[in-house]
């Protein structure tokens, strides 16, 4: 039977050093009782049991039922929005098993894990069906409504998350405030000490859940991102919310995307008013972004395997194409692009589980605030910098993949030209490539991966030790042209060439991360090798690219947009 | 409260042969094959588990084997089941069908109260289809055998489906009785995460020291054993002694592909094609 928890997820997985994290989750191993954890070992081994699980269910359910799910697609009828019954059928196995409370702790039916080992599991889940994840992945409401809401809320609303009894949304997007939230306008209303939701939201993914969380102006003649305050809203409970459309879209057909109508819908206030976006859109996103890197990977896992198997299986000019270099050339680029992206990803989810986790010390009264601030400040940056990184890889995958099937890979027989489809939303939700591309500059001019960097450099290293040197000289010649940049002093140069920068770090800090593992274990040292004589050239081609536009454009950047403007 | 006993069967995973299967004796070489949770008792404790989703039901689950079938056991927890007992002993070994119905049976009355008794069709091993039937013959159920689906269950009575060869029979009984069950009854479902928190520690008595004995019986880690004597058992109805079922011999065959010939779509060629049949000895009707 095949299982989609493969060697190389554990590999990478095992790579990820989550021990102290696992401690403060289980208490230091202190709990009694027929599910507590007492020892690292009961830990890995059970988290490998549900890993494994998960697989199963992914490679032996739900991958089979994808491509229903794709032809059925989330329908609308008379204002009521149906999930296809594959859809249905999934999230129910996913629920009875327990994984839809992942993250959630086990007091409201969760399962308590580190968000490093969940996130393999939204991997695993999207590898077979991208669209489920968009609901599978709304867990996050449950995290925010668990991090921000009172008791009494987190009662009434956690329990039926992990039950499956619900599903939810995140009603962030409006028709004018798409990338800039600031210009949300839906109001929120207080009258006689209840809140009222008044107004319309578009592009919500299954906004025809159960509960959504809505972000509202609750100052009234307020602008910007200070008057908007976080709303739990439960249909459940009202029902003065509308759904007016489901989109048609392009794909993830399975998760409908809906237009909502707000009728002075009663709803409760999340957390401190005015801090909606400041504070919890910001949490909420984060924890969105991964999920849609997860999403992008998991694409990009099943395109590759699908080429691979493809070009084991078509012959031409006597020979499985697998033979041809053009092709074996487009499938290494595939493999060394999403193992170096996973192992991104699972470290980028690591930095969010210790920032969780000095946030949870912190709330208990532990003084951790120095530890918190860095560790939020890495996973601030490492967010961005994967959803830059695997949501345009997994495009460019999908993209080989089809070319690899040539003909055939057009043709709806073939799943890659699902996958193709699926994964050209995941560089635009969540936050556009450009818009990670800003979030990334902010870190990088505070210099956030200033230690680790440094940390490189003093590693001792045992068998790749001219590589090591490569790597030094490159982290050296990316602050020299980070400066460089800076010296220009002009906001749209600095902008312009912001992706360049953006993908140097991209590819120098999956450098730093791949060379203690490849140095250590030598199945990888000829893949990290590969990677590094790739990514040389195309580091080399970038700085140089910049140095370029410095010195033909420069501060004169902006004359570049006058044939555009009208 | 119904009380439901699925008996279940750890086998070799004749479908996923990883190396040489049969010894050059004829016997099976169980060392390369994956022991498993016999499908079709997968199915039966599926039922079991729909049932207690539907009526209040308590779900045991049994099975005969040496002490790493607590594997299939651990895994029916994980599911769902209530509880988990291994009938293990050195004279229960090499038992046949009738043998081994007897050692069931004695621990089905051990457990005491049954209403309903769930077993596979067949295991995928012996394909002989004989324990549940031979079980309930011992413990004086009614039996229904091939059951491929579930139509109804309520506090005093439950309507299943039978299949047959040429017929499907709708059959309605009272309790207690015995169902075979077939893989057609359902798709079975997934381990539950929290259940593989609470049970993978579980473990037979012997496994645990005298200090996590204790903690484990808190906990519920405890998958009881029952051995010849502990059933009350007749050890001359027991395991080799029990079974008169004797292999003469075995024969391995492999089937070779002679030369092809083709007769013409003619009269003479098709009289041609049922002579030769008849001189191979392969019979028609």
């Amino acid at each position: 039977m095949s299982n989609f928890y493969t060697k190389n997820r554990k590999f990478y997985l095992s790579q990820q050093k989550i021990k102290p994290i696992i401690e403060d989750l289980e208490n230091n191993f202190q709990n009694s009782g027929s599910d507590a954890i007492h020892s690292h070992e009961e830990a890995e081994q059970w988290y490998d049991m549900v890993l494994k699980n998960a697989g199963d269910i992914c490679s032996n359910f739900i991958w089979p039922r994808s491509e229903e799910v794709d032809i059925k697609g989330a329908t609308f009828k008379d204002g009521i929005v149906e999930w296809a019954d594959a859809t249905k059928e999934n999230m129910k196995i996913l629920g009875d098993a327990g994984y839809l409370g992942g993250t959630l702790p086990r007091q409201y039916g969760g399962l308590n894990l580190p968000v490093t080992i969940n996130s393999a599991i939204v991997e695993m889940v999207s590898q077979a069906d991208a669209s489920l994840m968009n609901l599978y992945g709304l867990q996050d409401i449950a995290v925010t409504v668990f991090k921000f809401g009172t008791e009494e809320q987190k009662n009434r609303v956690l329990p039926k998350f992990c039950h499956g009894e619900v599903s939810g949304s995140m009603a962030l997007t409006e028709p004018d405030a798409g990338s800039d939230l600031q210009a949300v306008q839906l109001k929120g209303i207080e009258k006689d000490g209840k809140w009222y939701l008044d107004g319309v939201k578009r592009f919500i993914t299954n906004g025809s859940g159960e509960i959504s969380l809505v972000l509202a102006r609750s100052e009234k003649g307020s602008k910007g991102g200070r008057g908007l305050s976080m709303f739990l809203y439960e249909r459940y409970r009202d029902d003065n919310m509308i759904v007016r459309r489901i989109e048609d879209k392009h794909g993830i057909h399975g998760s409908p995307t809906c237009e909502l109508q707000f009728n002075m819908a009663e709803c409760e206030l999340v957390g401190k008013r005015k801090f909606g976006l400041i504070k919890y859109v910001m949490s909420l996103m984060n924890g969105a972004r991964l999920g849609v890197s997860a999403q992008a990977l998991g694409i990009a896992q099943a395109a590759y395997e699908e080429a691979v198997k493809y070009a084991n299986e078509r012959e031409q000019f006597g020979k499985t194409i697998v033979n041809i270099p053009a092709v074996y050339q487009m499938l290494k680029n595939m493999q060394a692009e999403i193992e170096t992206s996973r192992l991104l990803f699972y470290k980028t989810a690591t930095a969010v589980d210790f920032e969780d986790m000095y946030e949870r010390k912190h709330s208990k009264g532990e003084n951790v605030r120095q530890e918190l601030k860095q560790a939020k400040s890495i996973a601030d940056i490492l967010t961005p910098l994967s959803k830059f990184v695997i949501t345009e890889m997994a495009n460019k995958v999908c993209y080989d993949s089809v070319q690899i099937h040539g003909g055939c890979g057009y043709m709806k027989d073939f799943p890659v030209e699902r996958l193709s489809r699926d994964a050209r939303i995941t560089n635009i939700y969540e936050g556009t490539t450009q818009l990670q591309v800003v979030a990334v500059l902010s870190g990088l001019k505070s210099n956030i991966l200033k230690n680790e960097l440094d940390d490189f450099k003093s590693y001792e290293v045992q068998n790749l030790k001219s590589e090591k040197e490569l790597i030094a000289a490159f982290i050296d010649e990316y602050y020299k042209v980070f400066e460089s940049i800076k010296s220009v002093n002009n906001r749209d140069f600095f902008d312009y060439v912001g992706n360049h920068i953006t993908e140097i770090i991209s590819i120098i800090y999956r450098l730093v991360l791949f060379l203690p593992i490849a140095d250590k274990n030598d199945e990888k040292a000829d893949l990290f090798k590969f990677y590094l004589y790739e990514s040389m050239s195309r580091l080399n081609y970038l700085i140089d690219r910049i140095e370029t536009f410095k010195i033909s454009y420069g501060d004169k950047i902006e004359k570049l947009k006058n044939d555009f403007i009208n | 409260m119904k009380k439901i006993v699925v008996l279940a069967k750890q086998v070799p995973d004749t479908a996923n042969i990883t190396g040489k299967a049969m010894k050059d004796d004829g016997t099976i070489n169980r060392a390369v094959l994956p022991a498993i949770f016999n499908p079709e008792d997968l199915n039966a404790l599926e039922m079991a588990l729909e049932i207690k989703d539907k009526i209040d039901a308590e779900v045991h689950v049994i099975t005969m084997g040496p002490p790493r079938a607590i594997d299939i056991l651990k895994h029916a927890l994980y599911m769902g089941a209530d509880k988990a007992a291994l009938i293990t002993d050195r004279k229960f070994a090499a038992a046949d069908t009738l043998a081994t119905s007897y050692s069931l049976s004695g621990a089905i009355e051990k457990i005491g109260d049954v209403d309903l008794v769930l077993a596979g069709r067949q295991a995928i091993d012996g394909d002989t289809a004989q324990v549940g039937p031979q079980v309930a013959d011992k413990i004086g159920f009614n039996q229904i055998t091939y059951v491929s689906k579930l139509q109804e269950i309520t506090d005093d009575y439950i309507i299943v489906q039978r299949d047959g060869e040429t017929q499907t029979e709708v059959i309605k009984s009272k309790f207690p009785v015995l169902l075979t069950v077939t893989d057609e009854a359902n798709n079975p479902r997934y381990s539950n995460c929290l259940n593989m928190l609470k049970f993978f520690k579980s473990n037979i008595p012997s496994a645990f020291s005298d200090d996590e004995r204790k903690i484990a019986e808190e906990n519920g880690w405890v998958i009881p054993s029952y051995d010849l004597e502990s059933l009350e058992l007749d050890a001359e109805k027991c395991g080799l002694n029990g079974s008169p079922t004797k292999v003469h011999k075995i024969k391995s065959i492999t089937l070779t592909g002679g030369n092809l010939e083709m007769y013409d779509n003619q009269h003479t060629g098709i009289h041609k094609l049922i002579d030769d049949i008849k001189k191979d000895y392969i019979e028609v009707d």
